[in-house]
């Protein structure tokens, strides 16, 4: 629903104004250079990762100290200004969307390693230190952290926290949650507030639990304290060439039935296989309707025992061919095409939509078969690359942008995923996050009692809701108006008329 | 697992009905599993709702390591049913007496030996379904290994003592048992132990659990039969008996030591039992008494007041839990500081508005 021209104009003229108001407040609480006003500065900030959605910040501020942070989200609070907390901005889902009324946190200033401690292996971390940056700092000791995000390289932990990210690791280590000690941090009206603790536990309600994952809408991460664990003698990875989908499936369950726990255990589909092969040429399989790969890690003697384990069972399901790296040269060159899958996917199509589902892994054939029947349906090409282990699926929807109709096709095709995934038994994000992307579909998912149940606790902690308003828990009004527009199955109503 | 299913059930229905009810008299409901960790915690009060009656497992499929059950199934029940299949709760949670439920174990949040390396209770919580103070039906989370739709309200419901909700059913991710198990001993004191233990913590070991108790420190191996060989020869010390070994450690699990369990006569001359949390690399503190998680869980026999005990755990960032005690006056959980206790009123309110559910049992005022 569009405004008015001059409706436009009398929003744009208020919040020029709000801005100067805003902008003079915090002036005195920042260096000028720490606030960004000017659209050329703020452009950077308009959107994350998920680029289909853009708003322009009203500001953008760049605390330097939690000093500087408390005392910019207390000028917030007090005048009612929205407030968006942003890290490295790679999120997938738009949760660092920014507000058009409201400041942009950027983070970018706490980079800090605070302190690694190979005693009890833990590391004390800004919230602006990259994710692979605590690996490299914790390698002297022999150390690393685990959970690995595809985007690990650009990445921050603060950002993490906020999304709960997992990684092709995280079958065998866990997700943020599980390797995350304390989370400091700031209340929306700028008090310091500590979650968890240095010991593995703290008193009281465990609200570590639930600011883990809430994207930024409970408090503003400043500090975290990260497990490290001890870095495996060996890791191997295989991969294993299967005729059918299903022979697939079957053998990532089997994995799991039978007690292995892989380090990690990622499922390709062949066009996916073929698009990666392009991009890094790792010698894949490209024959092979789909491929596991299977990483074993730990002492030499746990991997030769695990590598046989899985060989065995990966037989019994019916592969055809099964490659196990030599050495690690080589089996970083498996993982290569895996861990670059979104990049080849961008070079064979101008757009892709990520989905993020997960199912339980008994029912992943049928859920690749049903994508398959989507494709023809909505005339669109997905390819399918997964954590197969967690049954957490990356199908990438292939269509331009610029083709109204491709997107619409695309958006449909995406919500068409997300309610088979419901329906399998399943959940809409298994690690990318609700943010903007997927607010209808928390209507599917979640019941009105639900949903004001989620809204209450937002409400705990932020009374006055001025973090990171209108992300993940869409309204009860929201979702009234999408039950009425309610897409079920692709079927629009009245499919004649066009619509843009 | 799903709300609507579980509202047909008239067990559910009944206690749903209890809810409002006692909401409409402003009266106190006393969540009641298998009443085995009464002693745990504050005080229960109010009227018990007793869970025995919503029992049965759901669903279990082993290949997908999920199991769902209704609150008030027996603890041994679903135990029994996983080693069944050669699946456990990796967790160990404790069972301080015959008779304890799923419910029970999920809302107290505790666990065992095996914590330090497997994780919390709350890291195996997938989905729960439960009641709040308003008499509503919810479903949070489900049974999949990576949800992150909406807040992790299932994961809040671990070792919230039932103050949030009644717990209707829960989803909990479980383990293939571990295929080998050794435990060494070694006679050391008290700084040798922690300072090793210190040293293994950072080497790719298999271990599975320790304890130092009175100059001899006990570690377990689990894993491979392969990794608990290699580990074994590498840390040397005596191999305990299997049959002792296991005794020994449900020992330490379930508080079947008599170091856990002061005497009337101990308690009523102000012996107390607490529980220290503590960073694990905390060098020997006031008291020995039994220490576990590898240092990061300390078990004190003391008279000492509780002010003080408090102040020994706050000053290492820890926090003390009074456990057993004939005088509680001094609170069982350590106090929160603003604005924490601030969000805890909130939260409570946000659950549970006239406080219906397990009043007092966390914290005198939630």
């Amino acid at each position: 629903m569009s405004a008015r021209p001059e409706d436009e104009s009398e929003e744009e003229a208020r919040r020029l104004a709000r801005r100067s108001e805003v902008a003079a407040a915090l002036a005195r609480v920042l260096p000028g250079p720490a606030i960004l006003a000017r659209r050329e500065d703020t452009a950077p900030y308009e959107c994350d990762g998920l680029t289909a959605f853009k708003a322009s910040p009203m500001l953008v501020v760049l605390p330097a100290s939690e000093s500087e942070l408390s005392a910019v989200l207390k000028v917030c609070h007090r005048l009612g200004v929205p407030v968006v907390a942003r890290g490295a901005g790679t999120g997938l889902s738009g949760g660092a969307l920014p507000h058009r009324f409201g400041v942009t946190v950027s983070l970018a200033k706490f980079d800090k390693i605070l302190k690694i401690d190979p005693n009890s292996c833990t590391a004390v971390v800004q919230c602006g230190v990259r994710n692979l940056a605590i690996s490299e700092a914790a390698a002297a000791f022999g150390l690393y952290y685990a959970p690995d995000p595809s985007s690990q390289i650009a990445c921050t932990i603060g950002g993490n926290v906020a999304e709960n990210s997992g990684g092709v690791h995280c079958l065998k280590y866990g997700l943020t949650l599980h390797n995350v000690l304390r989370v400091r941090g700031f209340t929306a009206d700028g008090e310091p507030v500590e979650f968890g603790s240095g010991a593995l536990d703290a008193p009281g309600l465990d609200l570590m639990a639930v600011v883990i994952g809430s994207e930024g809408m409970l408090a503003v991460t400043t500090e975290v304290t990260v497990k490290l664990i001890p870095r495996p003698e060996l890791a191997r990875c295989m991969i294993a060439s299967f005729p059918t989908i299903e022979s697939a499936g079957q053998a990532v369950a089997t994995v799991i039935a039978r007690g292995i726990v892989p380090a990690g255990l990622e499922l390709m589909d062949q066009r996916m296989t073929q698009v990666a092969e392009d991009y890094v040429h790792a010698g894949y399989d490209l024959s092979a309707a789909a491929l596991l790969l299977c990483e074993s890690d730990g002492t030499a003697e746990e991997v030769a025992e695990e590598v046989e384990a899985m060989r065995r069972v990966l037989e019994d399901c019916g592969a055809t061919r099964i490659e196990v790296s030599r050495d690690e040269r080589q089996r970083l060159k498996f993982w290569s095409g895996r861990k670059n899958a979104f990049p080849a996917s961008g070079g064979i199509s101008p757009d892709y939509m990520c989905m993020d589902s997960t199912i339980p892994r008994k029912r992943l054939a049928e859920m690749l078969l049903a994508i398959q029947a989507m494709e023809s349906k909505y005339g669109l090409r997905c390819v399918n690359v997964f954590h197969a282990g967690d049954g957490n699926l990356h199908p990438l929807i292939l269509y331009d942008a610029n083709d109204r109709d491709q997107h619409r096709r695309c958006e449909l095709f995406g919500a068409d995923i997300l309610e088979t995934s419901l329906e399998l038994g399943g959940t809409v994000t298994g690690e990318h996050g609700v943010g903007v992307e997927k607010l209808n579909s928390m209507c599917v998912q979640f019941s009105p009692a639900e949903r004001e149940q989620f809204l209450a606790v937002k409400r705990a902690f932020d009374p006055a809701q001025m973090l990171n308003p209108g992300k993940v828990i869409p309204t009860l009004a929201r979702c009234a108006e999408y039950g009425k527009m309610h897409v079920h199955r692709g079927m629009m109503p009245f499919p004649e008329l066009p619509r843009y | 697992m799903s709300a609507a299913e579980l509202s047909r059930a008239p067990a559910a229905e009944h206690l749903r009905e209890r809810i409002l009810e006692a909401r409409a008299r402003r009266a106190t409901l006393d969540i009641r599993g298998g009443n085995t960790k009464s002693f745990y915690g504050e005080p229960p009060r109010g009227e018990a709702l007793e869970m025995r009656e919503l029992t049965g497992i759901s669903s279990y499929e082993p290949s997908e390591l999920v199991i769902t059950a209704r609150a008030g199934t027996p603890l041994a029940e679903l135990e029994a049913v996983l080693a069944e299949k050669g699946q456990c709760l990796a967790f160990e949670p404790p069972r301080f007496a015959p008779g304890g439920t799923v419910g029970g174990m999920v809302a107290a949040g505790l666990a065992g030996p095996a914590r330090s390396a497997a994780g919390p209770l709350r890291d195996y919580v997938l989905g729960v379904t439960l009641l709040n103070g308003r008499g509503e039906l919810l479903t949070f989370g489900g049974q999949v290994m990576k949800n992150v739709a909406g807040y992790d309200v299932s994961r809040l419901m671990a070792g919230s003592w039932g103050i949030l909700g009644v717990l209707c059913e829960v989803s909990l991710k479980v383990m293939a048992s571990k295929v080998k198990t050794a435990t060494l001993t070694f006679d050391w004191d008290e700084p040798r132990s922690l300072a090793e233990l210190a040293r293994w913590n950072a080497l790719p070991l298999p271990l599975s659990a320790s304890a130092w108790h009175e100059g001899r420190l006990r570690v377990r191996l689990s894993g491979a039969a392969a990794a608990v060989h290699g580990a074994c020869r590498k840390l040397g010390g005596s191999m305990l008996d299997p049959g002792e070994a296991a005794a020994w450690w449900d020992g330490v699990r379930d508080h079947g030591h008599a170091f856990f369990r002061p005497s009337e006569v101990e308690l009523s001359s102000g012996e107390c039992l607490w529980r220290l949390s503590v960073p694990s690399a905390t060098p020997p503190l006031a008291h020995a008494g039994l220490i576990e998680w590898g240092g990061a869980q300390r078990w004190w026999r003391t008279r000492t007041a509780a002010q003080e005990v408090r102040a020994l755990a706050a000053a290492v960032g820890g926090h003390a839990t009074l456990v057993r005690a004939a005088d509680k006056s001094a609170g069982a959980f350590a106090p929160l500081a603003e604005p924490l206790m601030r969000i805890h009123r909130a939260l409570k309110s946000a659950f549970d508005p006239d406080r219906v559910l397990n009043a007092a049992r966390l914290y005198a005022d939630l």
